[in-house]
This record gives structure tokens, sequence and C-alpha cells, in this order.
């Protein structure tokens, strides 16, 4: 039996080969522990360098946005409904792109191992089926992968690429067994005084690196709001509202179009809980439009529809 | 330089006695993470920690600072008036700051105290009055490399004391003057506490195994190592947040803003980041680092072959390891440095 990384470098290899694509975007190890990079095998033989495990965080629908030629990206559930929003948006050709399903073994959250061991130096971090074996200068400790996942992997949806020209490996368990619903909009039962509150308890903290912007593969506007400048909308600084500004903004460009992959909290440096916003609104979506982003490339995303019988409209 | 000893059940007094004349902020854990805080009292105090989670940079470098405020009223006779910020108030005195950081603040006063006319007096008035009691490094991070950029996990450069941890004591050595009378009412190290932080610093110098080697990009012209073909693989992951600016020690780009409201304004100055292309955007909409690729080499060569070039060979990077920790696509330095100095060239 062949493991998920071996079919992986097997099926880009031939595609290299092949000369199918001209690139394979995919993910390589990362030269700190729980760390991943995003990897372009321009080569069969670079196909060797290709990886797949938990702490593969980021989101590759995010590279294929401006990128030129016929790529081949590895997707699980989550890219591959962005790449099929970036397909209804007009950002990516599907032509273009070859899609890798894979099934997602649920994400880890580096920030909660070294939580769990803080003032330890975590020199590796193993993953074994449904055990970690995170190993120190002088320590050695399994212990469960599922409490390490990340807070949105619990609750996924769609661990299996639902668009793909080749799906490597088995299709797993669809979803990640959480109850979406129950977690997605903790801060409803708050009054507004409340809620305000622990919105500027989570926000505080931002330096505005935007890292969880350019992780997202929603925001790809050529000037993002907080960049335009003549007028500028929004202010640079540390002060509460710019800081306020930027967040709630752009959640609510997500809103009908976040496919809740986690990517933004995991590029957070500071730790940030964006998904407060988003996967609040990603609920809202899908009760007000039975709707959730990226399904399928048929249906219409509810904020880009125009519809003469909406109830809105007098 | 006189070395004196501490020991740690001492230290709320000597915290106390510190208090009476500046106002104390070192290293405290919140949340798995330490952070620059406040400090109370001495027992608040941690030694076992690896470093803050944002550099120290901040304390004289802010990133928001007010530089001035301004009313322009048509009607004033006195035309358009200026108020500039006042300095800090009280002294500072920054606890367990580790030596990366220390070195990192000497390299940034080469470029904001560079020569009289362009002194920034923002950055002059908090480094005056702020003292530096230095912490050195018994258990590096895997992500360290601070000895192969001129600095150390025992290096002095830039404190005032410099404290060894010796378990259930401190050994202080006073570095300048300033440190030197801090210390002054402690009892003098004796030969076997000097010898175990001298054992200390050659243990921990030798636990730093990772690197960069910076021998070819010194010797190259500029430019040879600005056309490496290494950069076009380099940039591919790169995201352009501003991440590793942010979180680095020695990052010290900023942008200038006036807001105003009515009549009334302020001056303000925020960190800015060289990953994003707005920061080098010109108003005739020419961008010279229009593209990714531009954007990620600048941060490297800047650091490893300009600034070294300018500030008489002070590099742009202390060795903390921040930026590769942070980086949400494992962009490791050293791997960037390692390869621009490897890479053969025609």
């Amino acid at each position: 039996m062949t493991t998920i990384v071996e079919d992986i470098r097997a099926s880009a290899r031939k595609l290299l080969e092949d000369k199918t694509v001209d690139c394979v975007i995919g993910f390589t190890e990362g030269s700190v522990p729980m760390q991943a990079r995003p990897f372009f095998a321009y080569t069969p033989e670079e196909t060797d360098l290709l990886t797949w495990n938990g702490f593969c965080t980021s989101n590759l629908a995010n590279f294929l946005i401006k990128r030129e030629g016929r790529n081949a990206i590895l997707a699980q559930g989550c890219v591959s409904r962005n790449i099929v929003g970036l397909i209804q948006e007009n950002q990516v050709n599907r032509d273009d792109v070859y899609i890798l399903g894979v099934h997602s073994p649920g994400m880890l959250d580096p920030g909660k191992i070294k939580a769990a061991f803080a003032g330890r130096n975590i020199l590796e971090v193993r993953e074994n089926g449904q055990t970690l074996l995170v190993k120190g200068k002088d320590f050695e400790e399994e212990v469960s992968r599922k409490k390490f996942k990340r807070d949105n992997c619990y609750t996924c949806t769609h661990r299996n690429a639902l668009i793909y020209d080749e799906f490597i490996g088995e299709q797993g368990k669809q979803t990640g067994g959480g109850d979406i619903d129950k977690v997605a909009a903790p801060w409803d039962k708050l009054d507004p005084d409340q809620r305000w509150q622990e919105f500027e308890e989570e926000f505080k903290d931002c330096i505005r690196c935007y890292a969880c912007r350019n992780a997202c593969p929603l925001c790809y506007c050529k000037v993002c709001f907080v960049d335009e400048h003549n007028p500028q909308w929004c202010g640079k600084t540390q002060d509460e509202p710019d800081i306020y500004t930027f967040h709630l903004l752009r959640a609510f460009h997500c809103a009908g179009r976040c496919t809740d992959c986690g990517a933004c909290e995991s590029a957070c440096p500071v730790g940030i809980k964006m998904r407060r916003l988003t996967s609040k609104l990603e609920k809202d979506i899908r009760d007000k439009y039975d709707y959730q982003p990226g399904l399928d490339l048929e249906s219409q995303p509810p904020m880009s529809v125009y519809r003469p019988d909406d109830p809105e409209i007098e | 330089m006189a070395e004196k000893i501490l020991k740690k059940e001492e230290l709320d007094d000597f915290v106390a006695r510190l208090k009476s004349k500046y106002r104390i902020y070192a290293p405290l854990e919140k949340g798995g993470e330490w952070e620059w805080s406040e400090v109370e009292q001495g027992k608040d105090l941690t030694f076992d920690f690896f470093n803050s989670s944002l550099s120290p940079k901040k304390f004289f470098f802010p990133q928001t600072e007010c530089l001035m405020h301004f009313r322009n009223d048509p009607h004033e006779e006195k035309g358009m008036l200026m108020e500039a910020e006042a300095g800090l108030d009280q002294p500072r005195l920054l606890f367990n700051i580790r030596p990366c950081d220390a070195k990192a603040l000497t390299v940034l006063d080469k470029v904001f105290e560079r020569d009289e006319e362009s002194m920034d007096v923002y950055w002059k008035d908090k480094r005056e009055k702020t003292v530096l009691i230095g912490l050195a490094c018994t258990d590096p991070c895997p992500t360290c490399f601070c000895t192969s950029v001129n600095c150390g996990p025992h290096h002095e450069e830039g404190l005032d004391v410099l404290q060894v941890d010796l378990g259930d004591r401190l050994l202080l050595r006073g570095i300048s003057e300033k440190g030197e009378q801090l210390l002054k009412d402690l009892d003098q190290a004796g030969t076997e506490d000097s010898q175990a932080a001298a054992d200390q610093k050659k243990e921990a110098e030798g636990s730093i195994t990772s690197g960069v080697e910076m021998d070819r990009i010194d010797s190259r012209q500029t430019l040879e190592v600005y056309d490496q073909a290494m950069w076009d693989r380099v940039y591919e992951s790169c995201i352009n947040c501003g991440t590793c600016t942010f979180y680095c020690p020695t990052c010290h780009c900023f942008d200038i803003q006036d807001e105003t409201q009515g009549e009334y304004g302020r001056r303000v100055r925020n960190w800015d980041t060289c990953m994003s292309w707005l920061f080098t955007h010109h108003t005739s909409g020419h961008n010279p680092r229009g593209t990714k690729k531009d954007r990620v080499r600048q941060r490297f060569m800047h650091k490893f072959k300009y600034m070294p070039i300018k500030l008489e060979g002070s590099i742009g990077c202390v060795g903390c390891g921040r930026c590769t920790q942070r980086c949400p696509v494992n962009i490791d330095v050293r791997d960037v440095v390692n390869s621009m100095n490897e890479e053969h060239v025609e």
C-alpha cells in the first residue's frame, strides 16, 4: 500500500512528465516544526519534495489568482470550494487548472500545541494516525491529534474535494463531526454591549500585517479598500476605529463567498479568531439563502445575483 | 566590569527600589506567549521564557506615534499653529530584554541617530530615557542564529546590565556606567559564580546550531546578488503580508500621515512594510517595486547587502528568528540568505 504523499508525488510527476500542466502547486516540508511551505513543482524531479500533512494550513487556491500557464493544484474540500468561487468570479479559468482532489485530515493549530507546551522548546511534531508525537530536547509526549485541530476543521462540512480532475487516495469521512450551527455565532446570544466588548477583546491585538487578508483566496481586489489612498477610506494607525474598520469591512466582503477554510486564523501571527465574524456570516447565508459557497459550478452566489422579486425591493 | 549577585528572593526589593525612579517593563506570560508588559513587582518576573512575541522596538519606535498636533485656522493671525509632542515624562527600564533585541537597537541607532541633521528626536528621547537590563539566553530556540550575524546569546552590545540566570540567583554584569550605578549596592559575585556564568555562555553559544553564511554576499557586487536566479523561486510562496517586518526587531520603515478634521489635525507616524505594493507606489502611478518578487528581494537585499554597505558593516538582522517562527508560509530567512550566498554566479 502506498501513502497519500507517495500518491500525490506520483500523480504530480506524471502530470509534469506528460506536460499536462506547467506547474503543480502543493506543499513541501517546512524548515521548522509545525510548518509547511506552499511549493511549486515545475519538473518531475521537484515532485519528490511534495508533502501533505496537518500543517498544510495555507489555502492553495490563493496562489491560482493571476497565475499564468496551466497549473495543477492540490485541493481538499474547502480549497476546491474556493477554486469554484474563483471560477464563478472569473478569476480562474477552469480549463487552465487541473485539480488534484484530496481528503482533508483536519488541519492542526500550532498555536494550540505551543500553548499546551508553553515554555518548552518543541523540536519536532510527528503525526501518527490519531496521535501526535511532540518531541523536545528532553521530553517526548504522545497526545491526541483531535485536541489540536483548527477550530474550523472540527465543524467542517466538506472534507473531500468537491470538484477535481483526479482524486488522490481514498474519499474519507465528509464532516469534521462538530455542529457548525452550535459554534458559528457565539456572540449572537449576547446583548449589543457585551458583543462589542467581545469584539474589542478579540481584535485589539491586531498588528495590521494583513496576513489574514493576504492568505485569503477571496481577497484578490487589485486595490484593497484599506490600501485606497485617493481618497483614503481607512486610517493607517493602531487606533481602534482603524483596526475595527478593517476587520468589519473585510468580513462583510466575504459574505456568501467564505468557505470557512480557516486560512486567515492560521496565518494570523497574534492568534486572532477572525472567524468570529466570518463564521457568523457563513451561517447567516446558509440560514437566509440556503446557500453554501463553492459546492458546485452551477449555483448562483446569492450576493452576486439580482432578482426582480427580491423581497427587499419595494 | 563588575559582576554582582542578586538572590531571586531579593528581586522584589531590587525591583521596588528601581520602581521609585523607573517605569519597568518585562516579557510576562500571557496565554502561552511572552509579551512586553508593565511590571508591578519583582515576583512577577519570569526567567524561563524564550523571547517576547513582538520585539521591544515598539518602546522606541511605536507602531503608531503622534509626531505633532496642528491647527490651521484661516482667521488665525499667526497662521498655522504647530504643537510638538512632549517626550517621555518618566524614565523607563526594560527588564529581561534578550541580547539580540538590545543589539537590534544599536543597529537602529545608526539609522535614527545617523547625524545631527537627520537626528530622529522621537527615537532619541526614548533611547536616552530607557535603561536596558538584559537576560542572557540559556536555551536558544531552533530558529535562533544570532552567533552568525555579529550577535550571541550572551552578547552585551547595547545593554546597560547583562544578567545570567544561575538558578536561585542572578549574576549581574554592569556594562555601561548607568548599569554599574544600578548595581552598586549589590554583593560582589564570587569566582565560582563568575565561572558558572562563563560556562553557561559557552554552552549557550554551542547550542546554536543553525546559521547563515554571508562571505560571498559581502564580496560580490550588489547587482550580482540582485540578479541571482534564486529570487525567481524564493518569492513564490510569499503572500506579501507584513508579519516578518512587524515582528523584526530591526525593520524600521514607516509612513507619515496627516489626519485632519476641520481646522485641527495631527501628524502620525505608522509602521510600514516593504512587503506592501503601496509602500513604493509613486504619485505618478509608477511603482519601482511593482511585483512580489521585487518586494521579497528588497527585504533580504536591504538587510544583508545594502545595510552592511551603508552602515559600516552592520547587518539588518540579529538572528532572533521571529520572522521564521511567524511567517504564515514558512519563508525561512536562513534558507534565503544561504541561497543568496551559495548560488553560483557566472
